[in-house]
């Protein structure tokens, strides 16, 4: 008998699919390597500004408010709001349409491009600046992926 | 020293024979194609040139001597479809300095037929690699819109009002023969069109086809002696943000249009009202919207208002793409080029749907989903 499963819109994810992830992966560099290996501990590593004490992302090691080397790492708190997102109709490997890519802004200030899980991928639920919380995704050995998610919030 | 405002003049400018699909031509032909038709239009050989500069790693030398010319300046700027807006304001200032004499832009791309064109593969280990492509984006439309909903928020923009950059657009490209799509449309048939990438549906995102464009620039002194009356060139600039289209700083502003815009219109010394005639390149229906508040024509929020209204379509105050744009006449790939092409033929008072009067235009443009912008004024008076 084969097993008969529901494709949802989105990211089709090992953990729900049991098949390695047919989209792109990050390859580290020197630069990033602590962020990913951040991932793999399901923290959110962000950089801070040494003069300005202002959060930024992509990672590197110096800040591009003031060109210091002097900077610091720390764990965002993982919260985000809803920027902006597109909603792609085609389908791509390792996604199914329609999947939204979106952009939201960390609680700290820098904005990252994501995906939306636990989601319906439509105008109606993706609404902008609703409150969203980041959750990690193991896609292979090397790499786990930073997604967000509607914030579920307590006593609801 | 400073760039004197008109110095500069283009006297060649001409596109590939055919646009569309052009199955019997590989990408360096289209650049070949276009080159020809330039230098016939100024009258020039290839020996006539001496220097170049086009798009693409490696890509000058292979022009160059596919061409059979001995280039003693050469530019190779790659950052998108607004390159040769680039390539034209260093050309000027070459020009200037004396560093080569008649200097030749050439644009080539088998965006449609594929034949040798650029590969673009995904590098895992770059920026976007790392931060967006894991994420499901899968070319320009997946990227290039992903502003619109936080400025269609911040500024009351509807889908009514960016289905209708569409189809003014189509107004004029119903008067221009060489136009892929001449047909008109309508706010409903924009926004019944099928979605590719939600807010934008087929109709907002642009054609896909081969061709190409080339354009010949030499002083004005020499411009006089040269068979097309000289398109001078007042006042360019350039800028670049991020390849990131996560990490722009602002959703409703490019910071790289306003640098390059303000730039441009503070070295041609001239005011919005001067200008007669105007082109934003537009890959998606957004940027006519970005590019008129960016460059000043309208304040924010209310470029809606001022294509809503007919300023930008025929017979209005201020005639925009009126080639039909990257909607409805062609996009390679690099729409930049054809952009300064309709500049410089409206300019020059030959071009398909040519506006009576026009004295000044503008050509702006993007490049790689805002990553990259170039504005270039250009007038057929020298001041």
């Amino acid at each position: 008998m084969e097993e008969i499963t529901t494709v949802l819109p989105g990211p089709q994810l090992p953990e729900e699919t049991g098949k390695p992830f047919a989209g792109s992966l990050p390859k580290p560099t020197p630069e990033s390597a602590h962020f990913w290996e951040g991932c793999k501990r399901g923290e959110l590593l962000l950089q801070r500004c040494g003069d300005t004490g202002k959060a930024y992302f992509p990672p590197r090691p110096f800040s591009p408010y003031t060109g210091t080397r002097h900077v610091e790492m720390f764990q965002a708190s993982g919260r985000a709001t809803l920027y902006s997102y597109v909603i792609h109709h085609r389908a791509v490997p390792g996604f199914e349409p329609p999947y939204a890519i979106a952009v939201v802004e960390l609680e700290e200030g820098p904005r990252m491009m994501t995906n939306i899980l636990n989601c319906p991928q439509t105008p109606e639920d993706l609404v902008l600046d609703m409150e969203l919380e980041v959750t990690f995704q193991k896609m292979d050995n090397e790499i786990t992926l930073p997604y967000f998610r509607p914030l579920k919030k307590e006593g609801n | 020293m400073a760039y004197q405002p008109g110095s500069v003049a283009v006297v060649g400018a001409a596109e590939t024979t055919r646009l569309g699909e052009i199955r019997d031509m590989s990408q360096i032909m289209l650049h070949a194609d276009a080159a020809l038709n330039a230098m016939q239009d100024a009258g020039l050989q290839p020996k006539d040139i001496d220097g170049i500069a086009c798009v693409g790693q490696m890509m000058p030398q292979q022009i160059a001597h596919y061409l059979g010319i001995t280039p003693k300046w050469v530019d190779g700027t790659t950052v998108g479809g607004c390159s040769f807006l680039l390539h034209m304001r260093h050309a000027a200032a070459a020009i200037a300095a004396g560093y080569a004499q008649t200097i030749l832009i050439t644009h080539g791309e088998s965006g449609k037929s594929r034949i040798n064109a650029t590969p673009r593969p995904p590098e895992p280990e770059s920026l976007s690699g790392q931060f967006e492509m894991p994420y499901g984006p899968f070319g320009p439309a997946t990227l290039f819109p992903i502003p619109v909903l936080r400025y269609m928020k911040t500024t009351g923009t509807t889908h009514e009002h960016l289905a209708q950059v569409a189809v003014v657009q189509r107004e004029w490209a119903a008067k221009n023969p060489r136009a892929m799509f001449k047909d008109p449309i309508t706010v409903e048939d924009v926004l019944n069109s099928r979605l590719v990438a939600y807010p934008f549906h087929l109709l907002q995102c642009c054609l896909v086809t081969d061709g190409g464009g080339a354009i010949i620039m030499t002083s004005a002194e020499r411009a006089k002696d040269f068979p097309a009356k000289p398109v001078y060139l007042l006042g360019s600039g350039e800028s670049v943000e991020t390849t990131l289209i996560s990490q722009m700083e602002d959703f409703n502003s490019s910071r790289a249009f306003r640098v390059a815009g303000s730039a441009a219109f503070e070295m041609a010394g001239i005011k919005h009202s001067d200008v007669d005639h105007l082109m934003i390149y537009d890959a998606f229906a957004h940027l006519p919207l970005f590019g008129l508040e960016d460059l000043g024509f309208c304040k924010r929020g209310e470029a809606k208002d001022f294509i809503w209204e007919g300023h930008t379509r025929p017979e209005g105050k201020l005639p925009l793409n009126t080639n039909g744009g990257g909607l409805s006449y062609t996009h390679t790939g690099m729409y930049g080029m054809f952009a300064l092409q309709e500049s410089i033929r409206q300019v020059r008072g030959n071009a398909p749907a040519q506006v009576p009067g026009v004295s000044l235009s503008v050509t702006h443009g993007v490049g790689g989903m805002f990553s990259s912008s170039g504005t270039i004024i250009f007038s057929n008076q020298r001041p």
